[in-house]
């Protein structure tokens, strides 16, 4: 396997994340895509380390595999308090930003 | 040498001083009495000091000059302060700081009855007025002189609104300040155009530039006649007189001192300071002497037909200016400074005088009064001496001025305005006397004609505070006619042997006129009234004059205001808020692509990203 082949890998888990965060209607759905273009950016870093034979990308996945983690305690705990607050987790109806 | 100039220096500040501290310390101006008697005495300090002045300054045609740079420009000064001395001015000083003390004298009685505070507010205006007066009479330059001019104004214009509750008195004042200030703008423009062609506002340095020559000095009718209107405008000459009469709605010893004996008399004395510019320019020198001469004839005519003491009294007094203007306008400034210093003493001793009758009667219309000689002899006869000068009888004060101005029209070949000032001499005498027929010695008035609380025979002589300023005015007037009888001021010009019989003749017929008509009414009042019933009329109604000036106030400016506040409102204002409404409009447009949708920013910040990449990667 070649580097081109993860790399296309990657930016095709990317786009996935990305079409998945802005046509999801759920909030939950959005974090999930948001999940999917980290992993993307995550297996980036693994593929480079790999074939360029420097560990240090390694250890830079394993850091963003822990923000990850926080970022979706995080994200969850918000959803949980907007739809406490405003009865609803859609994200249409979230436009106190309208102008 | 430099005494004459240290001595009028202080006698024009005294007053300022006294306003100053007048109108900054409030407790004293609130006072009333204190505030008054603070400015009397610095009044006679001035009076004192403006005597040993003029004392010091006898021998004429040395001027003596006292200057600090005021404005310093690159290449020198633009103008200066100070005093120019010269023996004619200090004598216009004297008569201004004698006029103001005793003026102020006087109103310690005739104001009696003010509040504190107004009487405070009265005594600190005089003090200004008489500050800036004495800085006018002295102005080594135009600068000075033009503001002290506007002073004097302000002064009138405060002084004539000084029962400011009485709308006819706000609107006096309004009117004067208006008409006056017409003129005025004449006067700048005349002055900045003077200083354009010279350089110089210096009386002196001007002088000096008509002496030599003066290229510079080529083409200045329009300046000396703007400087004419200014004058106009400020001593009442016809059509600007209009201001005047309205004015007596201030109290009188006001009247007395700004609108008979000083102020008025400012347009005078400026064509009299600046005579050798006049001089240059013949043809606006000719038209003084003949508009002097009409506005004598004017007035005389108005002053037949008005049955308010004061009116009456305005009227003469403008008339008495256009003889002023017409000496000037002959050519012989000297003769019409002679008579504003002697018609500023007897005028003021006539109007103190009507003063002290319309204290005690309680009215102006002289056919509510008759009577008085016999309840007030001591005003009576003050006024009768008054009333003499202003004739002009010989022996007292105005026949030897009058006489002069008519020699000096008459030498300075102004024939027709000659006829007209002595058509206005018989005049003057007519309706002086026409006044003290009536007033003093006819019949006294029916009850009816009474006026409320002040009873027609409680009348009395006036206290005397009053009185003391009357006696003075009218020893004054007539020691000025005797002591002209002794030493005949020598004149530029020698008046035609028939001249003073002609003089004393239409005078005496003036007063046998009125005698005739309002003494033994031998001729009918009436009837005359009827045969010269055109000119009557026309006077009633003040030649359409007032009528004329509101007429272009209310058409002309107003609407000429109007028009303008119209493209400023619709056009000007418009345009603004055509474009704030686009501005508006567009902010509401765009505002609508804020969709506050988190993914809709997403979507766009990735599209951007994009477009980004594709750009960087296009084909070059």
């Amino acid at each position: 396997m070649t580097l081109q082949a993860y790399l296309t890998l990657a930016a095709m888990l990317f786009c996935i994340g990305l079409f998945g965060v802005i046509t999801r209607r759920n909030t939950i759905g959005i974090l999930l895509g948001i999940e999917l273009m980290l992993n993307a950016v995550n297996i980036n870093l693994v593929a480079f380390a790999r074939f360029l034979g420097d560990v240090s990308g390694m250890v830079f996945t394993v850091f963003t595999i822990c923000i990850t983690v926080a970022e979706v305690a995080l994200g969850l705990a918000l959803v949980i308090l907007i739809f406490r607050i405003r009865r609803t987790a859609v994200a249409d109806h979230l436009d106190l930003l309208k102008g | 040498m430099a005494v004459s100039g240290f001595l009028a220096l202080w006698a024009w500040l005294a007053p300022g001083l006294a306003f100053l501290i007048l109108s900054l310390v409030v407790p004293l101006r609130r006072s009333g009495k204190p505030a008054a008697w603070l400015s009397i005495v610095v009044s006679l300090a001035a009076l004192v000091a403006a005597v040993v002045a003029a004392w010091h300054a006898r021998v004429p045609d040395v001027a003596r000059r006292m200057l600090w740079e005021w404005i310093p420009v690159e290449d020198g000064v633009l103008t200066s302060v100070g005093v120019l001395v010269t023996a004619e001015a200090t004598l216009m000083l004297i008569l201004v700081a004698l006029v103001s003390f005793l003026v102020q004298v006087y109103s310690l009685g005739y104001l009696a009855d003010e509040p504190p505070a107004s009487l405070g507010r009265y005594y600190t205006y005089q003090s200004l007025f008489t500050f800036s007066m004495m800085g006018l009479v002295l102005a080594p330059n135009f600068v000075q002189l033009f503001i002290c001019w506007e002073l004097v104004g302000l002064c009138s214009y405060l002084l004539i609104g000084y029962w400011y509750q009485r709308p006819e008195a706000a609107r006096a004042a309004v009117k004067a300040f208006w008409i006056t200030k017409a003129g005025d703008v004449f006067f700048l423009i005349g002055i900045v155009m003077l200083w354009s062609r010279t350089g110089t506002f210096d009386f002196a340095e001007l002088f000096e530039l008509v002496q030599g020559g003066g290229e510079a000095l080529a083409g200045l009718g329009l300046v000396t006649f703007f400087i004419y209107l200014g004058a106009a405008g400020k001593s009442a000459q016809f059509p600007f007189h209009v201001w005047l009469p309205d004015a007596m709605e201030g109290p009188t010893p006001v009247s007395a001192l700004i609108h008979a004996a000083t102020m008025v008399t400012a347009g005078v004395y400026l064509l009299f300071r600046t005579a050798f510019l006049f001089e240059q320019t013949p043809d606006v020198l000719a038209a003084v002497g003949w508009i002097g001469a009409f506005t004598a004839l004017l007035a005389a005519t108005l002053a037949c037909v008005q049955s308010d003491i004061k009116r009456v009294l305005a009227y003469s007094t403008v008339s008495q200016l256009g003889y002023m203007m017409a000496a000037i306008g002959a050519g012989f400034a000297g003769a019409g400074f002679l008579h504003l210093l002697t018609h500023g003493v007897f005028k003021a001793l006539l109007f103190l005088a009507a003063g002290a009758v319309i204290h005690a009667v309680g009215t102006n219309d002289i056919h509510a009064m008759g009577g008085l000689a016999r309840r007030m002899p001591q005003t009576f006869i003050v006024f009768l001496v008054g009333t003499l000068s202003l004739a002009g009888i010989p022996l007292f004060a105005g026949f030897f001025s009058k006489e002069e101005i008519l020699s000096a029209a008459w030498a300075g070949g102004l024939t027709v305005p000659f006829g007209m000032l002595v058509l206005a001499a018989f005049l003057t005498a007519f309706y002086m006397f026409r006044v003290v027929f009536i007033a003093f010695l006819g019949a006294p008035a029916v009850a009816s004609a009474g006026h409320g609380g002040h009873g027609e025979a409680h009348a009395h002589d006036a206290p005397a505070i009053m009185a003391l300023p009357l006696w003075i005015l009218a020893a004054l007037a007539m020691g000025i006619g005797i002591w002209f009888s002794i030493a005949h001021p020598e004149a530029e010009f020698v008046p035609p042997a028939w001249l003073t019989p002609l003089a004393v003749g239409v005078a005496v017929a003036g007063i046998a006129f009125a005698w005739l008509v309002y003494g033994l009414r031998a001729i009918s009042g009436d009837r005359l009234f009827e045969r010269f019933w055109w000119i009557g009329e026309a006077a009633m109604e003040r030649f359409w004059l007032d009528d004329l000036f509101a007429l272009v106030y209310r058409r002309v400016i107003l609407g000429a205001s109007r028009s303008i506040g119209w493209v400023d409102r619709y056009i000007v204002d418009g345009i603004l808020n055509v474009l704030s409404a686009w501005t508006l409009t567009a902010g509401d447009r765009l505002r609508r692509i804020q969709t506050g949708q988190a993914q809709d920013y997403v979507y766009g910040v990735a599209l951007g990203v994009l477009l980004l990449m594709v750009w960087m990667r296009w084909p070059k």
